[in-house]
């Protein structure tokens, strides 16, 4: 079996440590090494963004990345996007908006629009719909999960699309 | 089933709100537990070899290699399965020989299609048991391959299963065939309808096998004790249609199996059947008695399980110069898949079914290629019966002059009126909801420009009741804690809760819900049919009746009076001049007789059927012929919209998946019968880009056949979409097209055939 390698990072803002051979991604070390199942693996090649995960701000799918990469990396899951306080407005915005049916690709679509409202606070639903086009969903039709996103970002929604 | 006063009250308190859901905050924070998300200690990780031909016999396999790489616990092959007679099970919305089941869960005699599953390895982990399963040699005889249902119908076509004979009218035939059976429902005389029309529309429609394509794959993990008893967590809709199916498959007392639910990513009827649940239960017998988890790849979802039929579907359709339909005839073929058991017959339930036709003949081909063996997907067999049928409607209304919605009021069912088998239709809502087509913005705003177009379509789906069960216990406080069998995939722990506030005139933050596993509640179909909200909900309401009489005999006991003379409304417990809330009596339960609990099962006889309108209206880039949705109305008899934001999200869900399988998807085969697009680059689900906003409008006819006036509204949505977008081409660019997908390589092609 493989020599393990050990990898420091930060995960959801704690310093951790874990041991990993070479060969698994970050998403199986996520779920089977640290426990942290909120990242969910729809495809396993990058097709379905149900395992959108931030490094270092930016948005990508753990399933394409190496965990040995995260080396001294800050990394963000869907685990970390609450805070002791309460849900991240993203999250309330999914729940009232009855963004989700039944939630497997929820994690990835907070994660993703999450960091789409930290670079551009105020999007169009066109960027919105853009910026989605990684993530899968196959019960809503979007309709919803576009409106929460859009209202977490304090913008009317598609209301006037058809005047 | 407990008789039911039908009321038909014109306020609800709690039905008709929108409150946040019950299990909402788990899953936007990631600690919802779905199938892969189960941890136990000791667990094994488990791999299935799966086949790389589409028809070929197995003549030996040698697991020794396999057996003995480091790390691996066991490994089983279908010699490890128990070997069954013929016997017809149903699971779901479809049906399937409990024989044939066994040797789709680990092929025996012959592989069927790609990716048939052939051997299964479980090892400490998942790399090792790929690796292992890898080394696992099967010797095979490869056999010509049947994939289209008409080569397979053909008197010289290779045989799949040689014991097949057709059902054909109560009969079967006598020699080896691929058509498992034909089916027929005719009523009138057709010669005579077709005369005495004055217009006639007959095409030929093909369609593609597509997929359900949820994004959570299967998932299943299972624990056997040294003394047989059986634990399985998975994700499936229905726990006791595992329970049943594990146990009939593995020769099992259904006592000696319990189920527990883990949240569901989505099923839409591809999650009712079970594929990994026998593998990991066998594994872990084997592995000595460790628990083994099992989980597939996207590659092996795509390939092996689902589907639903591709079709080959002529429809014939005639009216008289007034508009009136004087007859109509089909012939449907399904794809079974590599089994008897495709949608063919509640196609033909579907078809013509909106209108009032008097002569009507329909036949039903359930035809098995090398495929995998379809599934149950959303209106099994609906979509493409709809997209034959509409588009042939709207061109038959186009011919007469008509407006198409006009058309389908002028011939559309109403109460009284009977289906082609003969059963009268209760109190339905297809006219109202054409009607409120015609008065939406959408339909009266003007014509959408060149190349663009608008279309409509309509869809009927039957429903389905089912056994139901559901019980709750008051707590001291005023609250209810519900117990129910129906796993959540969109929304039913609420909509069931808010069923159980309506009826005891609580608020629904009262009522919390809890899914319970096989041996904690009374039978429970799975989440199909379109039947949860509409059946564990009428459990959950005669729980409430239940619960109210008990606490009146309480109230009775607390004011020494007979529980006949105490009212209750609105929160209160009344008898004379004595009054004492919910909350204020639950506090009352120690001392008076204990705990109030109640549980309730129903299985109702009859349930409301569910008809949708949608209208869409597209632009097709004539160069390159690809369409876009400009923008999309879904209307739906909802009987009475329990939960309207989630019923909004099944019409928006339902006509997304129809216009994925109108516009691109389709399993693409190569001539040996390898499936060549399983993965979702290739096999092309809608993004956020491909959508609008979905509009919904929701028509609300009670049906009476519910204490609520619930109708099913999960199936219905996916019926008319593949039809409106059809017609929406034709109007946009003057061709009909008559195979899905309507991909841009034959929207193109269709256009230059005009051209010539």
């Amino acid at each position: 079996m493989a020599t393990k390698t050990q990898v420091e990072a930060v995960i959801n803002g704690e310093p951790i440590e874990f041991l990993c051979e070479p060969r698994q991604s970050l998403l199986e070390v996520l779920r089977d090494t640290l426990g942290l199942t909120g990242s969910k693996e729809g495809c396993n090649n990058g097709n379905c963004g149900a395992c959108s995960v931030l490094i270092d701000g930016a948005l990508v799918n753990a399933c394409l990345v190496l965990a040995v990469e995260i080396q001294g990396r800050q990394v963000t899951t869907i685990e970390g996007i609450a805070t002791p306080d309460g849900l991240h407005p993203l999250q309330q915005k999914f729940l009232e908006h009855a963004a989700l049916q039944c939630g497997f690709c929820t994690p990835g679509f907070i994660v993703a629009a999450k960091a789409l409202l930290d670079r551009n606070p105020d999007p169009s639903e066109a960027e919105v719909r853009q910026w989605l086009a990684g993530n899968l969903c196959r019960c809503t039709g979007y309709d919803h999960i576009v409106k929460a996103i859009l209202a977490a970002a304090d913008r009317p929604t598609g209301a006037e699309a058809h005047p | 089933m407990t008789q039911t006063e039908k009321t038909s009250r014109p306020g609800f308190r709690v039905i008709g709100s929108s409150p946040l859901r019950q299990d909402g905050v788990e899953k936007v924070t990631g600690r919802a537990r779905f199938g892969a998300d189960i941890h136990l200690p000791g667990l094994l990780i488990g791999a299935v070899l799966r086949s790389p031909h589409a028809h070929a016999r197995i003549l030996a396999i040698d697991t020794s290699a396999a057996a003995a790489y480091p790390g691996v616990k066991a490994v089983v092959t279908a010699l490890d399965l128990p070997e069954l007679e013929s016997k017809i099970a149903d699971i779901g919305e479809a049906s399937i020989n409990q024989r044939y089941q066994s040797n789709n869960i680990l092929a025996r005699d012959k592989v069927l299609y790609f990716g048939h599953a052939v051997a299964a390895v479980a090892a400490v982990n998942g790399h090792v048991a790929e690796a292992a399963a890898a080394l696992i040699k099967v010797d095979y005889e490869v056999l010509p391959p049947v994939l289209d249902v008409r080569a397979a119908m053909a008197p010289d076509a290779p045989i799949l299963l040689e014991e097949l004979r057709t059902a054909e009218l109560g009969d079967h035939g006598t020699g080896p065939t691929n058509v498992a059976a034909h089916l027929l429902l005719e009523t009138g005389d057709i010669a005579r309808g077709f005369e005495a029309a004055a217009v006639v529309v007959e095409r030929a429609f093909t369609t593609a096998m597509v997929h359900q394509g949820y994004i959570e794959p299967h998932a299943a993990t299972a624990q056997v004790e040294a003394d047989g008893q059986v634990t399985i967590w998975c994700s499936t809709q229905g726990t006791f249609g595992v329970r049943e199916q594990v146990a009939s498959i593995l020769r099992l007392p259904l006592s000696r199996i319990r189920v527990v639910p883990l949240e569901i990513g989505g099923g839409f009827g591809g999650k009712n059947n079970v594929y990994l649940e026998p593998l990991a239960v066998l594994l872990s017998r084997k592995s000595g008695f460790r628990p083994v988890k099992l989980t597939m790849s996207r590659k092996d979802v795509l390939a092996a399980t689902g589907p639903t039929s591709g079709s080959v579907i002529t429809v014939k359709l005639g009216a008289d110069a007034a508009g009136k339909l004087t007859a109509a005839q089909a012939t449907l073929i399904y794809e079974a898949g590599a089994y008897p058991g495709s949608p063919v017959g509640s196609a033909m339930d579907v078809i013509f079914t909106p209108y009032r036709i008097p002569h009507v003949r329909i036949d039903g081909y359930d035809v098995v290629v090398n495929k995998p063996h379809t599934a149950a997907y959303r209106a099994p067999g609906g979509t493409n019966a709809a997209f034959a049928a509409e588009s042939v409607v709207d061109e038959l209304s186009e011919r007469l002059g008509l407006d198409p919605i006009a058309f389908r009021l002028l011939n559309g069912v109403h109460e009284g009126n009977r289906k082609v088998d003969g059963v009268a239709f209760e109190r339905i809502g297809l006219l109202e909801t054409l009607e409120a087509a015609q008065s939406t913005a959408h339909y009266r705003a003007a014509a959408p420009g060149r190349h663009r177009g608008r279309g409509v379509a309509a869809g009927f789906w039957g429903n389905y009741g089912g056994k139901s069960s559901a019980s709750a216990s008051v707590n001291a406080d005023g609250t209810i804690s519900l117990i129910e069998g129906s796993v959540d995939i969109g929304g039913s722990r609420t909509s069931i809760a808010m069923q159980l506030a309506e009826t005891l005139e609580l608020p629904i933050e009262t009522v919390r819900t809890t899914i319970a596993d096989t041996d904690s509640i009374g039978e429970t179909e799975g989440t199909y049919g379109s039947r949860t909200t509409f059946a564990t909900g009428w459990a959950a309401y005669e729980v409430g009746q239940k619960l109210k009489v008990g606490l009146k005999e309480r109230a009775a006991h607390l004011w020494g009076v007979t529980a006949a003379d105490v009212d209750y409304a609105d929160g209160v417990f009344r008898s004379g001049a004595e009054h004492m809330t919910f909350a204020g009596l639950a506090a009352q339960m120690d001392g008076t007789g204990g705990p109030v609990v109640a549980s309730a099962s129903v299985q109702p006889s009859s349930w409301g059927p569910g008809f949708a309108v949608h209208i869409v209206d597209v632009e097709v880039d004539p160069e390159t012929g690809k369409v876009d949705i400009l923008r999309y109305t879904a209307l739906q008899d909802a009987g009475k919209a329990v939960y309207p934001d989630y019923v909004a999200g099944q019409m928006q869900g339902g006509a997304a998946q129809g216009i994925g399988w109108a516009l691109h998807e389709e399993f693409i085969y190569d001539g040996q019968g390898r499936l060549l697009n399983a993965n979702w680059l290739d096999y092309r689900m809608p993004v956020s880009l491909d959508l609008p906003f979905i509009e919904t409008v929701i028509v609300e006819v009670p049906s009476p056949s519910h204490p609520y006036g619930v109708r099913g509204v999960g199936e219905v949505p996916i019926v008319p979409p593949a039809a409106a977008v059809a017609n929406a081409i034709y109007r946009a660019i003057g061709v009909r097209l008559t195979e899905l997908p309507m991909s841009p390589g034959r929207i193109v092609a269709a256009l230059r055939a005009q051209d010539r």
